[in-house]
């Protein structure tokens, strides 16, 4: 492939993406099996993240399409989190962090100079590894969002949107009678959930999860797995785990991450019953990771 | 002549390390035998320093401290029956500095008497003999000492565990030192204060609202009787510190958020040290710069304006002090603000959040327990702050919430009533203390509080 | 799902992205306006910083310098030494003054009458005939010749020179009437009134006269009372910090002592001048205004800071140290003083330098143990009557003369140079054996 990723960000000054670049970039030679996806949401093609000097994430390639959830898995530092959080420009309150090719999202480069990252973060939501409830009550926790975005117009308006998050996040039915007590008094569990539900209140497009049930017990993981095979109706999502049953149980593609290399691509089940990458299989199988 | 003493005692100390090494040396059987020693050499010679040292060390301490009350009490007991006949506390102790003064040579504020003038005498005489038994005493306790190390010296004599027990008692005595001090300062004020509460009820003094308390000398002078209401003071005090408060937190907090959400780090790196400076500055600076600066361009500027503003204000005082307290609160913000976990700032950016939205809705309620706490400590700073207010507040007692006239503070009044002559035991003294003791429990309070809110606050995100 | 913000119905995917684009405008305008606001109380401080530096120094930078009047003296052998013994207490008893009207009076022979004479002779300092005296002391065969000599001028004189008093306003608002207006402008023509560095400021103690002030007692004073309080403070210092961080044992006791020394470091300092009057002089009869009470009150006053230092300097060093030296069979204290304290040393310096700059700058506990006496003589010693810097800038501050304004800012920035040495050693300290483990 001759095209580097500095040229293909250039050749799209304006932010839209031209079907033509879509082809081109489907040469990609790098990653092994199909990176692309029918009902492309998010378009990822060589993205490469530097910290300083050290190079995180080598040109990869990745569509995340509608309806769907795409899950990341790879041993620890291969990248993948990092990979996620360039999704959503949260990468940019890390100093000393670079991101060069092209990330566009329903056709609009991401990274493009002028885009602004508020609306992109509203389209674009994000549910971190550990829970992190706002020290304010459970309402505001949710309602923190479409206040500052100002979604709702009135009091009514916010109740209602508040109760359909709470509930499209499995919690309304465990809170609703407390919610004006700190969100940092739930369980770690609820904690998750309260977050999820903070991220849907705001109406995203695509939703990150960043190992969102690393910190929680089994039955709490349980829970939220559930919740992310509801979500995928209305949302796309990727989401970043170390567990590879949850890979499994939750996604319907996968992607393998190592070292900064986005290895193998594919439908989950593809992935888990028949890798085609060596390295793939190591990690499947449990030779190491 | 003490201080000799203690050079003296230094000397004998230092000799005695050196005789205790070389007389361990010696009784292990010379240098080749030391390993029948149980310590090392050194140990021995520690042992018979703190044996030649300590207990003169402490004698002369002691006897320091007690030489003076003792001499003067003998002297006042010795003193003709017709010269203390009818005198009250206060003038037999004016009597007593004044013996004092006229033996070590300096003013006599009285004509000097015979009778007086024997009492001098007498006391230089006491003071002499004191000095002499205290010479005796501490060199016959350090010769003591030295011997009894030195009989105790042998082999088996376990030199180190008895240094360091030793060294272990000084350095818990010195960690206790904080708690005498807190100690001496409750039974300092508070024994005062009793004295003063005797003559002028707690009533009048917290609810009162005359504040006068020159007691003149005779009967039929203005004002005899003193006033002592507070309260004119307590409402002084709060007005400039609510001034200071209103300069300072909106000021330390925004520079606090600024510096460590917005600017660049080059910024950050000169402008935080720079701010910090107005912290080093000592606050008679400030309190000339309140007096000879900020009170005549506040009072010049009422004047343009129309108003007529006290040169004394309290807005000039509580500004000056605001300025003090900026770096304070500042610090203090900055650091409850580092303290709220990036995955907070994370939450609220993923979502979409500007900066300023971060840092209104998520930060700062995320940090409110620790600001108020800083808070609250800056207030007791403010309360308890002194040369400004010396400097650029008045004198005059004035019941008023009105920032352009002048209002005195307790702290200007402890100052005023406690320096130029004093009689020990006169109302207006005492005065000083029961307002000393006010402001101790108020500040201690404050602080309390404060430290309390932000150590629970720490832990919160630890 | 009715909710009309959800994206999943197919008339209304975008209403939420469109009210999140609507609101962008306002919300940026309050992005701005916060950022202006945190900025703005950024320079404000740092407005406030120069400002009270510029004023101080603006205020301090004349007293530097001293006008002085040039005159021709004749040590007139007739009236310091008629007898001609030349011996000491006749030279020192002699009356100078004389001897500098007279070369005044010889500069200006038509001044007559008693008034204008007088006005003439207040040119001069209170402490010329001092100055002439010190002259004749040190080098008697001055005496029966004619010298050229700077003399100090009054601080009235001093303060015009310097446009500190103005030319244009009218006579009766003015300290210097039109005829030493005319005087000082006579003798500047002739090359006789200059400015001078100001050395007095610096050797002499502390006076009335504003010309004849310095700011040695005080300095002396300070310097005294800073030893003492070294002396006493870091010891007891690094012992308290060595056996709270190291040794004590975590039980409510040591849990008062720590929340004790907390709420000590807040306490307001003149309480500390409250405790020092009635325990240290009352009671155990310290002698008052001297160096060695004010080191005792300074020393409890900068215990907390150091302390809470020390304690964090120990906590800095890594376990890892104690463990080997303990491996190794060395007792506790062995460790800690052989490995631990050294290690820790140079937080516990700068912890201690930051202590002494807070006690070099202290005023208000030193007032109350009457170290604001009026002290000329220059102290010798721990337990001579003195007082120290600060005190001597608040009570110049105090005092009615226009020139003691300038001498009270130029002893301010003496003052803080002292205080920026200290911190600026304290910063070198840090960063020279500043360690990360």
């Amino acid at each position: 492939m001759s095209t580097t990723a500095a040229e293909v960000g250039r050749a799209t000054p304006t932010g839209a993406i031209t079907a033509a670049d879509l082809e081109k970039d489907r040469s990609f030679k790098g990653t092994i099996g199909d990176i692309t996806s029918p009902n492309a949401r998010m378009v990822c093609r060589d993205v490469n993240v530097y910290y300083g000097d050290k190079q995180a994430i080598k040109r990869v390639s990745l569509d995340i399409g509608k309806n769907e959830v795409v899950s990341m898995i790879g041993p620890s530092g291969c990248g993948k989190s990092t990979f996620l959080r360039c999704l959503n420009r949260m990468n940019d309150t890390i100093p000393g962090c670079r991101v060069t090719g092209l990330i566009a999202l329903d056709g609009v480069d991401v990274y493009d100079k002028k885009l602004d990252v508020v609306p992109l973060r509203a389209q674009v939501g994000m549910v971190f590894q550990k829970p992190n409830p706002f020290p304010k009550s459970i309402y505001e926790n949710v309602a923190y969002g479409p206040r500052i975005h100002g979604l709702t117009n009135n009091k009514t308006e916010l109740d209602e949107l508040v109760e359909t998050s709470l509930r499209k996040a499995g919690l309304w039915e465990e809170v609703k009678d407390r919610l004006d007590q700190p969100g940092t008094g739930l369980s770690g569990g609820q904690q998750q959930r309260l977050c999820i539900a903070r991220t849907i209140a705001v109406s995203p497009e695509v939703i990150l999860m960043d190992e969102p049930c690393s910190a929680l017990d089994p039955i709490a993981t349980a829970k939220i797995e559930e919740l992310i095979d509801e979500l995928r109706e209305n949302y796309s999502i990727a989401i970043v785990t170390h567990s590879m049953q949850q890979a499994a149980r939750v996604s319907q593609r996968t992607a393998y991450f190592h070292l900064g290399d986005l290895v193998e691509v594919g439908e989950t089940d593809q992935i888990f019953t028949n890798p085609q990458h060596k390295l793939t299989e190591d990690y499947i199988t449990g030779r190491f990771g | 002549m003490q201080s000799t003493l203690l050079i003296v005692l230094l000397g004998i100390i230092a000799l005695a390390y050196h005789f205790g090494r070389k007389r361990a040396v010696a009784v292990a059987g010379g240098p080749t035998q030391i390993k029948t020693l149980h310590s090392l050499p050194t140990y021995y010679g520690l042992y018979a320093a703190l044996w030649a040292g300590l207990p003169a060390l402490l004698l002369l301490g002691f006897w320091a401290g007690f030489q003076e009350t003792v001499v003067t009490a003998m002297v006042k007991a010795q003193l003709p029956a017709e010269m203390t006949a009818g005198l009250s506390p206060g003038r037999l102790g004016l009597l007593v500095n004044d013996i004092r003064n006229l033996a070590t040579g300096n003013i006599v504020s009285s004509e000097v008497t015979p009778e007086i003038q024997a009492a001098a005498d007498n006391y230089l005489r006491l003071q002499g003999i004191a000095s002499i038994a205290l010479w005796a005493l501490v060199l016959a306790v350090a010769a003591g000492g030295i011997s009894l190390a030195w009989r105790s010296m042998a082999p088996q004599l376990r030199a180190r565990n008895r240094v360091e027990s030793t060294i272990m008692v000084i350095l818990v005595v010195f960690s206790s030192i904080a708690i005498l001090t807190t100690l001496g300062i409750v039974l300092s004020v508070v024994f005062e204060s009793i004295l003063f509460f005797r003559s002028v009820p707690l009533t009048e003094f917290f609810f009162g609202t005359h504040w006068s308390p020159q007691i003149a000398l005779r009967a039929d002078q203005v004002g005899a009787a003193g006033a002592f209401g507070a309260v004119p003071l307590f409402t002084g005090t709060l007005l400039i510190s609510f001034i200071a408060m209103l300069i300072a937190v909106p000021i330390g907090l925004m520079s606090a958020i600024y510096l460590s959400e917005y600017a660049p780090r080059r910024v950050r790196s000169l402008a935080k040290p720079a701010l910090e400076i107005l912290a080093g500055i000592p606050t008679v600076v400030y309190g000339f710069f309140a007096a000879l600066t900020v009170a005549p361009f506040v009072r010049d500027l009422g004047a343009s304006l129309g108003l007529d503003v006290s040169s004394e204000s309290a807005l000039a005082a509580g500004f000056v002090m605001g300025i003090m307290i900026i770096p304070f609160v500042s610090s203090l913000s900055d650091d409850v603000i580092n303290a709220v976990p990036q995955s907070m700032r994370d939450g609220s950016y993923a979502l979409g959040a500007t900066q300023s939205e971060t840092v209104r809705r998520v930060i700062i309620p995320a940090a409110l327990p620790g600001i108020v706490g800083g808070v609250l400590l800056a207030v007791s700073r403010a309360i308890g702050e002194t040369m400004i207010v010396v400097m650029a507040a008045g004198m005059a007692a004035n019941l008023t919430w009105n920032p352009i006239e002048s209002v005195t503070t307790v702290t200007v009044q402890i100052v005023t009533l406690l320096t130029g002559d004093q009689e020990f035991d006169s109302p207006k003294t005492l005065a000083a203390f029961a307002l000393g003791l006010t402001l101790f429990v108020v500040t201690l309070t404050l602080n309390i509080i404060a430290l309390h809110i932000v150590r629970k606050y720490r832990e919160q995100y630890e | 799902m009715s909710n009309p913000a959800t994206p999943d119905g197919a008339n209304s995917p975008r209403r939420a992205i469109d009210a999140v684009n609507a609101s962008l405008k306002r919300r940026y305008a309050a992005e701005k306006r916060f950022r202006l606001m945190g900025m703005s109380a950024v320079i404000l401080g740092l407005a406030f910083v120069a400002i009270l530096f510029v004023d101080i120094v603006a205020k301090g930078w004349p007293a530097f310098q001293q006008t002085s009047i040039q005159l021709p003296i004749y040590f007139d052998a007739q009236v310091i030494d008629p007898e001609g013994t030349r011996e000491a207490d006749t030279l020192s008893r002699a009356n100078y003054v004389v001897l500098a009207r007279d070369a005044l009076r010889a500069q200006f022979p038509d001044v007559q009458g008693r008034t204008d004479v007088r006005a003439l002779n207040a040119m001069l300092s209170p402490g010329v005939p001092q100055q002439l005296r010190e002259l004749v002391m040190a080098d008697p065969s001055l005496i029966g010749t004619t010298q050229e000599i700077w003399l100090i001028a009054d601080d009235d004189v001093d303060q015009f020179v310097k446009g500190a008093i103005p030319r244009d306003v009218p006579e009766l608002e003015r300290r210097v009437k039109d005829q030493t207006v005319a005087w000082i402008d006579a003798l500047d023509e002739r090359g006789r009134i200059e400015k001078k560095f100001n050395t007095t400021f610096f050797t002499a103690g502390a006076s009335r006269e504003p010309e004849l002030a310095g700011i040695a007692g005080a300095l002396m004073g300070s310097f005294y009372t800073l030893v003492l309080t070294l002396l006493f403070s870091f010891p007891i210092a690094v012992g308290a910090a060595l056996y709270l961080e190291e040794f004590a044992p975590k039980n409510k006791w040591t849990d008062i002592i720590e929340v004790n020394i907390n709420n000590l470091a807040a306490v307001p300092s003149i309480v500390f001048g409250l405790l020092g009057l009635a325990v240290f002089i009352s009671f155990f009869g310290v002698p008052r205004s001297t160096p060695l009470v004010g080191a005792l009150v300074l020393t409890l006053m900068t215990l907390p800071t150091i302390i809470i230092a020390s304690r964090a300097a120990l906590k800095s060093v890594p376990p890892s140290i104690r463990e080997a030296a303990l491996g190794v069979g060395a007792s506790p204290l062995q460790t800690q003083f052989h490995h631990v304290l050294p290690l820790a040393m140079p937080g516990m310096l700068t912890g201690t330098i930051i202590g002494m700059a807070q006690a070099l700058g202290e005023t208000a506990p030193l007032l109350m143990i009457g170290m604001i006496a009026f002290i000329v003589d220059i102290p010798g010693g721990f337990t001579d009557p003195s007082t120290v810097l600060p005190v001597q800038i608040f009570l110049w501050a105090d005092s009615p003369e226009r020139g003691f304004i300038e001498k009270t800012s130029a002893a301010i920035m003496v003052l803080l140079g002292f205080l920026l040495l200290m911190n600026l050693t304290a910063v070198l300290l840090r960063r020279k054996f500043e360690r990360r483990w």
